[in-house]
């Protein structure tokens, strides 16, 4: 399968304010310390790692939130490592994001069918309200909910909000960051079965972001572990559980409290 | 009795619905409950009441809370609140916003010694180099002059347990100590939250969602739904097999990495009618069921 992404020796380094001095410029901290790997079109591939890892700011590297200070982002065939941002409108497109915490990321002064139609608006499509109602049946909400505002939703609702939002302009790719830590197991069941469907219903090339490795493992093919600022593992999910090589990643998977009491760490 | 009892406590928003419906549980001296629940299911509001800081929105309607015996909502409001103070401790969720920003950590763990339990300065101070040596901070006196953004979030949390720990409390509410932490450092926060709490044989209530999390910790769960207690199980028998339809799907929607195939199953909508019409019930009941 021809690849979406391809990604070689990517680097970022962001100022780190926390050492900032009072006057004069902050210090540089390397965040990302050289990553190459490609994902496949229809790929899902899981990327965890702890806090700190720069999971997340790998992840707003490959749509381009932020910009690499080295190595290259390849988005099918397009470099897009330092493009503009008016040349990478028309690409914007192809690559959204669903992102952790709906209720900040959701304007709660719009209705969930401004919501949805924001990015189609913003992209000029044509038949704005048929691609909204047809969004929200793809994410199984009810038409009514259109005029509802994001604090009239349940947690599990306002992340279908926010993956009806991603799904909207019918991308390629979609980065998904943390979308369920912050919902209860029955929810969290609930979206993560939605969007395995829709990676299948609609063809779409998905990158997980996510520190539990227990989700990962049910919906993702791949897993890449990053620790540090650099991958440590990139294998397939299923022998990455079976076997896993790197010291860090054994650490990661004996740190999941299993629901079992048999488990016991002493 | 139990160190902490409540019993038939029932708390609601002013002039609107019921959170808690007639809750009873017990927390022995050396023991550690789990409260699970979804969020809403009002998990947070027990420790809440028995902490004596529920919001001034919501009103305990009946019920009681006996701390070592005496129930706390029986007595004058300045007395229950010394009892609270002298005997309990919070260990709250987020390790960022619980500390002062513009303080030092010292006086943060020292102060509530001084000035309300009238240690000396130097007894508090000893205690605290003492305590933060025992959460394995290995240099307590720089850590105790840092301010809490030079600090990361794993040893943010081990600075509240130390100050939770501090006054020999004989009752701790862990209310989601872990959730804002990844995996790694989880575990050696629960550990050691377990093993002070052992050490120290102290009564614990800890709120949390996720039952391996329980399962790890607890001796016995208290299962919540909509501030019922639907089920009251040790942790062994909780896990061999529930004794209700909605904590069983609870558990069967906790994802589990040794088996692929378990897991991420919502609760089915025919349990989640069922309770909810337990629910209902409940509060149509004659004299409450």
């Amino acid at each position: 399968m021809a690849d979406l992404y391809t990604i070689e020796d990517l680097r970022l380094s962001l100022a780190d304010m926390t050492a900032k001095p009072l006057f004069g410029h902050a210090p540089r901290i390397e965040i990302l310390k050289g990553l190459s790997f490609t994902i496949p079109k229809g790929a899902v591939v899981g990327i965890v790692g702890g806090s700190g890892s720069g999971k997340s700011t790998l992840g707003r590297a490959l749509v381009r939130l932020l910009e690499p200070s080295g190595g290259s982002v390849r988005f099918d065939g397009h470099d897009i490592t330092h493009l503009s941002e008016p040349a990478l409108r028309p690409l914007r497109r192809r690559f959204q994001m669903i992102f952790q915490d709906p209720m900040s990321s959701l304007n709660p002064r719009q209705r969930v069918g401004t919501i949805i139609a924001e990015p189609l608006r913003l992209h000029r499509m044509d038949a704005i309200p048929d691609r909204v109602a047809r969004t929200l049946g793809h994410v199984g909400l009810p038409q009514a909910f259109a005029s509802r505002y994001p604090h009239e939703l349940s947690g599990g609702q306002r992340q279908r909000v926010g993956i009806a939002r991603a799904i909207a302009l019918e991308p390629d790719f979609i980065l998904a960051d943390e979308i369920v830590s912050g919902l209860d197991v029955s929810s969290q069941a609930q979206v993560l079965n939605l969007l395995e469907r829709l990676v299948a219903d609609l063809g779409l090339t998905l990158a997980f972001i996510s520190h539990d490795l227990s989700v990962i493992r049910r919906l993702c093919q791949r897993t890449i572990v990053l620790h540090q600022g650099q991958i440590v593992e990139d294998r397939p999910t299923a022998d990455l559980f079976a076997d896993p090589k790197a010291p860090y990643t054994r650490e990661l998977l004996e740190a999941i409290p299993l629901p079992d009491p048999a488990q016991v760490w002493v | 009795m139990s160190f902490l009892s409540i019993r038939n406590l029932s708390v609601r928003l002013k002039n609107g619905p019921p959170l808690l419906r007639r809750v009873s549980l017990d927390v022995a001296a050396g023991e550690v409950r789990g409260l699970v629940g979804e969020s809403g299911a009002g998990k947070s509001m027990i420790g809440k009441a028995v902490l004596g800081i529920l919001p001034p929105s919501v009103q305990i309607t009946e019920g009681e809370i006996f701390l070592d015996g005496t129930d706390l909502l029986r007595l004058p409001p300045k007395e229950s609140r010394r009892r609270i103070g002298a005997s309990c401790a919070l260990i709250p969720q987020d390790p960022l916003t619980a500390l002062n920003p513009s303080h030092r950590i010292g006086p943060q763990i020292t102060d509530r010694l001084v000035d309300i339990l009238g240690w000396t300065r130097a007894n508090a101070d000893a205690r605290a180099r003492d305590l933060l040596a025992e959460v394995q901070i290995a240099d307590p006196d720089r850590v105790l002059r840092s301010y809490p953004h030079e600090l990361s979030g794993g040893m943010r949390q081990r600075i509240l347990i130390a100050s939770a720990f501090a006054a020999e409390p004989k009752l701790i509410v862990a209310d989601e100590p872990t959730t804002a932490l990844d995996v790694t450092v989880q575990k050696q926060i629960l550990r050691l939250i377990a093993g002070m709490q052992a050490r120290h044989g102290t009564a614990l209530l800890f709120v949390t969602h996720d039952l391996g999390v329980v399962s790890k910790v607890c001796q016995r769960l208290s299962v919540l739904y909509s501030g019922l207690v639907v089920e009251d199980s040790t942790v062994p028998e909780f896990f061999a097999s529930p004794s209700h339809a909605y904590s069983a799907a609870l558990l069967a929607a906790t994802p589990k990495y040794t088996d692929p195939d378990a897991g991420l199953h919502p609760v089915p909508e025919a349990v989640v009618n069922a309770v909810r019409a337990e629910v209902a019930a409940f509060d149509r009941g004659p004299a409450h069921g």
